[in-house]
């Protein structure tokens, strides 16, 4: 739903553009400081004109001062609507962060001596234990136990979730409950540097800091501003030296000044750049993705290279059984009995397809390992295979170099048949799985990788906007190339370690490319520490939690795509309004400068090309116009332009001519049209 | 426009044109450090002053050295001005200038301005013409390509802290590429009739007028090759001593923009990308060609205060091309233009004298802009934005936002002062809109470092004289400076590889938006004072 159109939100920004008024707040913003000062400056002359004393009617000095409070207020008014979401998300998120009780540990294991010490008192490094519906304290690390933890208040998701000791589950944030079992919790954070603190100071904004970009444009914003500052100020001796020479009319009054001034400067941008920026943050929180500074939300629109995981990523989780290869002298039949039996115990996704598979093709049933007396064989990353013992048969399965090692080391070779076979499997995406018995190869499972559907048209949008995506595997080269070619990835790594993957990205980087990857283990930690934008998986451990710049609440990893367009977007924006904002001033100066100088130089009503009713209707008619421009484009700041994957030239073309020319057109119609107004009313 | 007046004007353009790439190629061999053919002289130079041109400098080296050298240039004219009666080669035995109007001219010709408040054939001796103001000339002109050499360095580097070599460019520009290209253009104008000797006045019989003599053709050369533009006598290039044919007069046309427009290709050379150099040409021809044949028109039929031996058309295409470039050499009096006519030189020399401007400052004030343009482009497309590789941050606009920031400041201020103060109005010819118009020009044309001056307005006061050496000060290095800041910042930095997703700048699309920055930016400051002066004029 639209903030625009919540009747709390809106309300409450109202307000806050009242407060927003105080001048240390407006400071921060030049462009709009000078309209301020503007707006009380002529606030004191038009009283003093009240009392007789004026430089001209109190009512036409009086209109323009209110409605250059009206520009600021309406610059308030944006940004205050830019926040309202995100207060009243952390004002959620407050009430989640409760004041418990925490039972510390004296030794780090379940069932020792504790004290109970307030929550807010633990250092990183405390033990604490933490039962069936209770809140976990602090952020930290589990130790020991398993139990289901509800993590709603964090990640809006309202199914448990598990998290254990060892592995990558092991993370788990202060703030959430634990609804069975118990845990016990190692602190790794100290009160006010909690999860939910740094993203509760994240959603209100408190912290924002200006990005990089937004430095840059503040500078050229303020240089207008001067430059603006010297052509008007500098008016006011021109226009003297022109009524002495001329000899008749009066020098421009300063009220003119400083409504030609207000209407000059880029206030339609310097109003709503604020409010971009926080939208745009805000627009990640939508999409559940939780930034730990807008900087990396800018540094993701710049990002020219995305490292996917090939698992969940670019394809399904799962790799799928499809065929059986058998050794020659091997029926199909023979190979598909001991592919299910070496299969029966292993509850892997693979392990569970081919025992499908066998039950498809040859009707194989499964059968009861206990009755057979079988002795399972796991996989180990020392072995890297698994297998079955059973009625003196030694079955394992595993990739092509273990097993071939395995038979060798049993006096058996590896036939020269299922090498091809293994070969063409790879070469095809596919993954080879070697079934063995004792020292024989039986030959080969087909284990295939299912692309997205989808996901190649996604890269090709992506290749257009000159982003590159490379396919990180466990895989071997011949297999992931094989996928990358399917689902249309420009490059790849294969046998990624974290080593390999941090070397890829410093490679790039390098080259002067801004890398972007996602990443939930403790040993993608280095590689998203070195990564440009590192966006962490919200169930993955704190290590990677603590090395990205972005948590994706969700934990999807196909959200980096959509993390670098409302990066863009919000690039796109300010770049779109600064373009617009400045184009305005043509029009304006075509208003203003006839208006400003029609009692000395009648001749300069030649430019009066919008045929304005009087000077002042024209003056106040372009006052008008630029405040009630920066209301109408407060949608469009909260909402950001959209986003389109084409050539940045294309871009640049589209919105030159929508935002350039639009610009340099639209004052005039709206300018004529608030004047056609003000003089149908009688205002005027 | 008559046929004759299309003709001589596309000559013109096409005779231009044609020598960018010779003279651009040779340039960027000279700049690159390629040429050696004099490599004996160059080194005894670098022996005996004791330099290694070898030596890297990172950008703030750079600058303090143009800085100390162009101060001491200074400080050299002016003590020659000042006694000028005790040096030999006077003639007329002129006496030491005024103070504030020798400090005026020290500065006017060491920022390559060359705005002159003085007559010279009244006022200067041969040795202060030679000595002072042409040796100027010189390294004025040479001070300013090398400050672009610099600037096409950082952009070409990788994480690299130097930007070259200042004491070398300097050499090198002079040895190589103004020394000869002067010499040849003195012989030829001597060959037209533009004189070169030391002779005393000559008394014409039975008047009370002398004909003035002096060293000429030497300092005419450089004057229009170096973007200088001062002139030897009060009326410059309209004195038939100083151009008296029309084959003299295209001579020194295209000489005026000659090095302009030739080094955006050494640019390009430099960069390693020369359509970047074609980009940055075209810009500037989009903004000057229009301009050419708008003034032609305006100035259609309009003698007053134009050479009869010249005509509209090469009066026009003259006021058109010394305002573009930095120039400011003149033909026919500004002054006497229709007011249309009046506002085209006006105007193109607010735009910051980057449409040509002066040797090197013109290029990197047009590269500056298109730094801006980048950065609001880049913004447009989503994407932080890069001009040839190097990402366009913070420090670099604030650096670009000083550049433009300087122009409107010193030259509406200027104006505003003077206009306000008795002793800047004293000296106005004509009342009005067109005297407003002849103090902006005088702003105009010292906050920007042309040098032209409109006439009709006797500025040489010490008003108008230390206000208008401040402004020239400021307009040179308040932009050399942060150029040189931005090299060095560029230079530092790694270069972003070309892909999909980079905005391209040769193409047309960015050439438009280049042309837009820069028309907008000069606009925008200047369309309230030059409604009050030559618009207002036209409309009466």
């Amino acid at each position: 739903m639209s903030a625009l159109s919540d009747p709390t939100i809106v309300g409450g920004a109202c307000w806050e553009a009242v407060k927003k008024l105080d001048p240390r707040h407006q400071a921060k913003n030049p462009v709009m400081f000078v309209v301020l000062v503007g707006s009380v400056f002529t606030t004191v002359l038009g009283i003093q004109a009240l009392g007789g004393h004026g430089e001209a009617a109190p009512s036409f000095i009086l209109g323009i001062s209110v409605w250059l409070w009206f520009t600021v207020l309406f610059g308030n008014f944006a940004e205050a609507m830019a926040e309202g979401r995100g207060k009243a998300q952390a004002d959620t998120l407050r009430k989640s962060r409760r004041d418990v009780q925490a039972r510390k540990l004296t030794q780090p294991k379940y069932g020792s001596p504790f004290t109970v010490v307030a929550g807010a008192d633990l250092q990183r490094g405390d033990v604490v234990v933490v039962d069936a519906g209770e809140y976990i304290p602090m952020d930290g690390e589990v130790i020991e136990g398993a139990a289901s933890v509800d993590e709603s208040a964090i990640t809006g998701e309202s199914a448990p979730v598990i998290r254990e000791s060892g592995g990558d589950r092991s993370s788990v944030t202060g703030g959430t409950r634990v609804l069975s079992d118990w845990l016990v919790i190692r602190v790794t954070a100290e009160a006010g540097q909690s999860f939910l603190e740094r993203m509760i100071a994240m959603v209100e904004g408190a912290q924002r800091q200006k990005t990089p970009n937004e430095i840059a444009l503040n500078i050229l914003l303020a240089a207008l501003t001067i430059v603006f500052l010297m052509a008007t100020a500098t008016l006011l001796p021109f226009s003297i030296f022109a009524v002495n020479e001329a000899g008749r009319g009066q020098p421009v009054t300063v009220t003119v000044l400083v409504a030609l001034l207000v209407c000059l400067i880029p206030t339609t941008i310097g109003a709503l750049l604020s409010a971009i920026g926080i939208a745009g943050m805000d627009r990640m929180l939508q999409a559940n993705v939780l930034a730990m500074s807008g900087r990396a939300v800018e540094a993701a629109g710049d990002v020219d290279v995305l490292l996917l995981d090939k698992t969940g990523t670019i394809t399904l989780g799962n790799r799928q059984a499809t065929a059986f290869v058998p050794a020659s002298g091997v029926t199909e039949v023979q190979l598909a009995d001991a592919a299910q039996l070496a299969s029966l115990a292993d509850e892997t996704p693979e392990g569970r397809s081919v025992v499908v598979l066998a039950k498809e093709r040859f009707q194989i049933r499964e059968r009861d390992l206990q009755a057979l007396g079988a002795h399972f064989v796991a996989f180990t990353a020392r072995t890297r295979m698994s297998g079955v013992d059973v009625e003196g048969r030694q079955i394992r399965k595993g990739a092509a170099d273990s097993i071939g090692a395995h038979v060798e080391a049993r006096g058996g070779s590896f036939p020269p048949d299922i090498r091809q076979a293994v070969e063409s499997i790879a070469r095809q995406g596919g993954t080879p799985l070697v079934v063995a018995d004792g020292s024989r190869v039986l030959g080969v499972i087909h284990l295939k990788d299912i692309v997205k559907g989808g996901i190649k048209e996604r890269f090709a949008e992506l290749r257009r906007a000159g982003i590159k995506t490379i396919m990180i595997t466990g895989d071997n080269p011949l297999t992931a190339a094989a996928i990358a070619a399917e689902a249309g990835v420009d490059d790849y790594l294969a046998e990624a370690t974290p080593e390999r993957k941090l070397q890829l990205i410093r490679e790039r980087q390098a080259e002067g490319r801004l890398v972007a990857m996602t990443g939930d283990g403790t040993n993608d930690a280095p590689a998203l520490a070195q990564a440009d934008v590192a966006v962490a998986m919200n169930t993955g451990t704190q290590a990677a939690k603590e090395a990205g710049n972005m948590v994706d609440l969700d934990s999807n990893p196909t959200k980096l795509i959509e993390i670098v367009q409302i990066g863009k977007q919000m690039l796109m924006t300010r770049g779109a309004l600064t373009t617009f904002s400045t184009a305005n001033d043509v029009a304006k100066y075509f208003a203003i400068i006839p208006a400003a100088f029609a009692a000395t130089y009648p001749e300069l009503g030649a430019l009066n090309v919008m045929h304005l009713a009087s000077p002042e209707s024209a003056i106040l008619s372009a006052v008008i116009f630029n405040a009630l421009i920066i209301v109408a484009l407060i949608p469009l700041a909260l909402r950001g332009i959209q986003y389109r994957p084409v050539p940045a030239a294309e871009l640049l073309q589209r919105h030159l001519l929508i935002y350039g020319v639009g610009g340099v057109l639209l004052p005039f119609a709206g300018i004529k049209l608030i004047d056609s107004f003000l003089s149908l009313m009688g205002w005027v | 426009m008559s046929g004759s007046d299309l003709f001589q004007i596309c000559l013109y353009l096409a005779v231009l044109l044609a020598c960018v790439v010779p003279v651009g190629a040779y340039m960027a061999r000279v700049l690159d450090g390629s040429l050696t053919f004099l490599g004996p002289m160059e080194r005894l130079f670098y022996r005996v002053s004791g330099v290694d041109p070898a030596a890297p400098m990172t950008w703030t080296a750079y600058a303090g050295v143009l800085l100390w050298f162009n101060l001491a240039g200074t400080l050299a004219v002016y003590g020659i001005l000042r006694v000028q009666h005790l040096l030999p080669l006077n003639p007329q035995s002129f006496g030491p200038v005024d103070p504030h109007t020798a400090f005026n001219i020290a500065i006017s010709f060491a920022t390559n301005t060359n705005w002159q408040n003085y007559g010279g054939e009244t006022t200067l001796s041969y040795l202060t013409q030679m000595l002072a103001l042409t040796v100027q000339n010189f390294v004025s002109a040479a001070s300013g390509i090398a400050v672009l050499a610099a600037l096409a360095r950082g952009l070409a580097a990788k994480n690299s802290t130097s930007i070259g070599n200042f004491w070398a460019d300097l050499t090198r520009t002079t040895l190589y590429l103004l020394l000869p290209l002067s010499i040849g253009l003195a012989l030829l104008l001597v060959g037209q009739g533009v004189i070169q000797n030391f002779d005393s006045y000559v008394p014409v019989a039975g008047t009370q007028q002398v004909i003035p003599m002096g060293p000429v053709a030497s300092q005419v050369a450089i004057k229009q090759l170096g973007t200088n533009g001062g002139g030897f006598f009060n009326v410059n290039s309209a004195h038939p001593f100083e151009n008296p044919t029309p084959v003299s007069n295209f001579l020194q046309v295209i000489s005026i923009l000659l090095i302009p427009a030739a080094l955006c290709y050494t640019f390009g050379k430099l960069v390693n990308d020369k359509r970047q150099g074609w980009a940055l040409l075209a810009a500037m021809l989009i903004i000057f060609v229009p301009l050419v044949f708008l003034e032609a028109q305006f100035e259609q039929g309009n003698l007053e205060g134009k050479e009869v031996r010249f005509g509209t058309a090469n009066s026009a295409v003259w006021a058109v091309a010394t305002t573009a470039a930095s120039n400011g050499s003149v033909n026919s009096m500004h002054d006497s233009f229709t007011p249309l006519g009046g506002l085209i030189p006006l105007f193109l020399m607010q735009l910051g004298e980057v449409v040509f401007g002066g040797v090197g400052s013109g290029l990197y004030g047009m590269v500056i802009f298109a730094i801006i343009a980048v950065f609001l482009a880049g913004l447009m497309v989503g994407r932080t934005p890069e001009y040839l590789g190097k990402k366009i941050e913070a420090f670099e606009m604030k650096m670009a936002s000083l550049v433009i920031l300087m122009p409107p400041v010193s030259v509406l201020l200027g104006t505003a002062i003077t206009v306000t103060a008795p002793m800047g109005l004293a000296g106005l010819q004509d009342r009005g809109p067109h005297g407003f118009s002849e103090i902006l020009y005088a702003f105009s044309s010292m906050g920007n470092n042309n040098g032209s001056a409109f006439g009709g307005y006797g500025a040489n006061n010490p008003l108008v004289n230390s206000l208008g050496g401040v402004a020239m000060f400021l307009g040179r290095y308040w932009v050399a400076w942060p150029v040189l800041a931005i090299a060095g910042s560029l230079a530092k930095k790694k270069t972003v590889p070309v892909g999909p997703g980079t905005l391209p700048t040769h193409t047309p699309l960015f050439t438009g938006l280049l042309v837009g920055a820069v028309l907008l930016v000069g606009m925008l400051a200047f369309i309230p004072a030059l409604a009050l002066g030559p618009v207002v004029e036209a409309l009466q």
